[in-house]
């Protein structure tokens, strides 16, 4: 037993995820959280606590975005933080949710991630520059796509990657997408269509790339005794992990993520997961590019490093294949509302393990599954395991 | 996306309502300017640079020489030992060729960047910089050798931009 209390998850929500939305920021997340709440079947004043996660303030134009949201987030009166760890920061809300009650210290706690990405013009990629060193690298001209790319690269190079397998991950998840009815951009594609779009940064191309987004997701978090009086159908959270890496990333190679396996390591070890391509039925690895699914399935430790894009031509990580990646359609098919975007890949394993994603859902009464989201330069891991 | 959510909410704003005007916009340009601290370290690495030299500093615990250079080593966490140079030639570790500017907008011309593995460096510990003289891009790859090409001694202000760029050396 790790902490003082097991947690469930009992309740989620999410909003449509779309690249411009009438609502404001503080209205997303009140009705992902209201939606989390019914399906809960409980009331903002059963809540103890209050988690917020969201990525850059310069993306709303509104600093203390925290502060903010907390209305819409239900957390008017009530203890509340706001975590952020960059693009990890959808998935490291949950775990830090899971603290709050593990620790004893609050029964419950409704955890809400939101963005906003369509108020910066002309495009948000342009408040990212910030992120990179203002000595050394800014003056360069550093894009965020650059990043990506100088990764994706490295990581073909390596291990001798075609871009038509990498193109793989992309038809998919577009197609999973087609079955969700949040989605942004569900579509039949082909990888000719992938290798044919714009180029980038090459080897980044338009079809690699997921698309910006506003939406909101919830999850609410409950311990055991709670759960018990709530619920016959709680999710449980077994394991937690995460890690961060050196912001040198010119001094790292970037063909691995080693960040990603020993947050994963961390959440198996407490989960007592010992062959995790064994024991998780359903996994969604965090997805802003396509080859990014393949490096966090490695970085996961789902299979050898160099060989998830062998698993994605034979089919295993189809929908009804032997190791489901990204069954909700993942941020390429779904969009990518940065902290909404993680949280929804924590909603999607939720509801697979409960058996409701209808066309979605995973054939084999799936017990154990995970959720991942990465950020910040390259260097943040954050790994939920959840089990029925 | 649970089968038992008949409704998930969201209302979109289309294409049109931005043509034609009927979204509202606010324009905010912030006065601020930023003097950062470059730090010690790199304050070193900078006055280095007018020189036509890059600067390392090295832990002795670890044995690494890194680049860029640091007062303390993050691996072993305790200061660095001693500085030296390294040389301003080295190999691609990475690269892209970017077609898009830093606000997404379209380039004409595309930019290279580069991570480059400095001779003399640690393995691995590479830098972000600019490639250019070279040729078509098809023909560039990870593994080729490159070499710094240095703005002239009088046009140097201590500043990562006095190296230009890194250009393929023919061997």
């Amino acid at each position: 037993m790790f902490g003082k209390k097991r947690v469930a998850i009992v309740g989620a929500g999410v909003t449509l995820f779309r690249r411009n939305l009438k609502e404001t920021g503080k209205e997303l997340a009140y009705h992902a959280a209201k939606m989390a709440l019914e399906q809960a079947g409980m009331e903002l004043r059963d809540i103890k606590s209050v988690v917020l996660g969201s990525a850059p303030d310069a993306f709303d134009g509104v600093h203390m975005k925290g502060e903010y949201l907390a209305d819409g987030a239900g957390a008017y009166h009530k203890p509340y933080m706001r975590v952020f760890v960059g693009g990890g920061t959808g998935v490291f809300a949950p775990l830090a949710g899971w603290w709050h009650v593990a620790s004893g210290q609050f029964d419950t706690c409704l955890v809400v991630c939101e963005e906003k990405m369509s108020s910066c013009f002309p495009h948000p990629q342009y408040a990212f520059t910030t992120i990179f060193d203002p000595i050394l690298e800014r003056p360069i001209g550093m894009n965020l796509i650059w990043i990506f790319a100088l990764e994706m690269h490295r990581y073909m190079h390596k291990h001798n990657i075609k871009k038509e397998d990498i193109a793989l991950v992309s038809v998919k998840n577009k197609r999973n997408a087609l079955d969700n009815p949040i989605a942004q951009l569900g579509a039949n594609i082909t990888v000719e269509d992938v290798l044919n779009s714009e180029i980038m940064a090459w080897p980044v191309q338009r079809l690699d790339v997921s698309p910006t987004s506003d939406g909101a997701a919830a999850v609410v978090l409950v311990s055991e005794d709670v759960a018990k009086e709530v619920t016959d159908n709680p999710v449980w959270i077994d394991g937690v992990g995460w890690c961060i890496d050196s912001t040198h990333w010119t001094n790292r190679d970037l063909y691995y993520p080693d960040y990603v396996e020993y947050a994963a390591r961390m959440a198996y070890k407490m989960a007592g997961i010992k062959n995790p391509p064994k024991e998780i039925d359903v996994a969604e690895p965090y997805d802003p590019f396509d080859y990014k699914e393949l490096h966090h399935m490695e970085g996961l430790l789902l299979c050898r490093k160099g060989e998830a894009p062998k698993l994605t031509r034979e089919g295993v990580t189809q929908r009804d294949g032997d190791l489901p990646i990204c069954p909700s359609g993942g941020l390429l098919g779904c969009g990518n509302p940065i902290a909404a975007a993680g949280l929804m890949k924590v909603c999607e394993i939720f509801w697979q393990l409960r058996g409701e994603a209808g066309k979605r859902q995973v054939p084999g009464d799936p017990r154990t599954g995970i959720a991942q989201a990465w950020g910040d330069l390259m260097q943040y891991g954050s790994v939920i395991v959840l089990r029925r | 996306m649970s089968v038992k959510i008949k409704h998930f909410p969201g209302e979109e704003i289309e294409t049109r309502d931005f043509r034609e005007g009927r979204v509202l916009f606010e324009s905010f340009r912030p006065k601020a300017r930023y003097a950062w601290s470059a730090g010690i370290a790199i304050s070193r690495f900078l006055e280095e640079l007018k020189n036509g030299r890059i600067l390392a500093s090295t832990c002795s615990k670890c044995g690494r020489i890194m680049v860029p250079p640091r007062i303390y080593c993050e691996k072993c966490f305790k200061p660095t030992d001693g500085w030296t140079y390294v040389k301003d030639t080295g190999v691609i570790n990475t690269f892209s060729v970017s077609f898009i500017a830093s606000d997404a907008s379209r380039l004409k011309e595309p930019i290279v960047v580069a991570v480059i593995e400095l001779d003399g460096a640690s393995e691995g510990m590479g830098i972000v910089h600019l490639i250019d003289e070279y040729g078509d891009w098809r023909e560039l790859k990870i593994g080729m050798r490159v070499q710094a090409v240095w703005k002239p001694p009088e046009e140097r202000t201590g500043a990562i931009t006095d190296i230009k760029y890194f250009k393929p050396v023919r061997e």
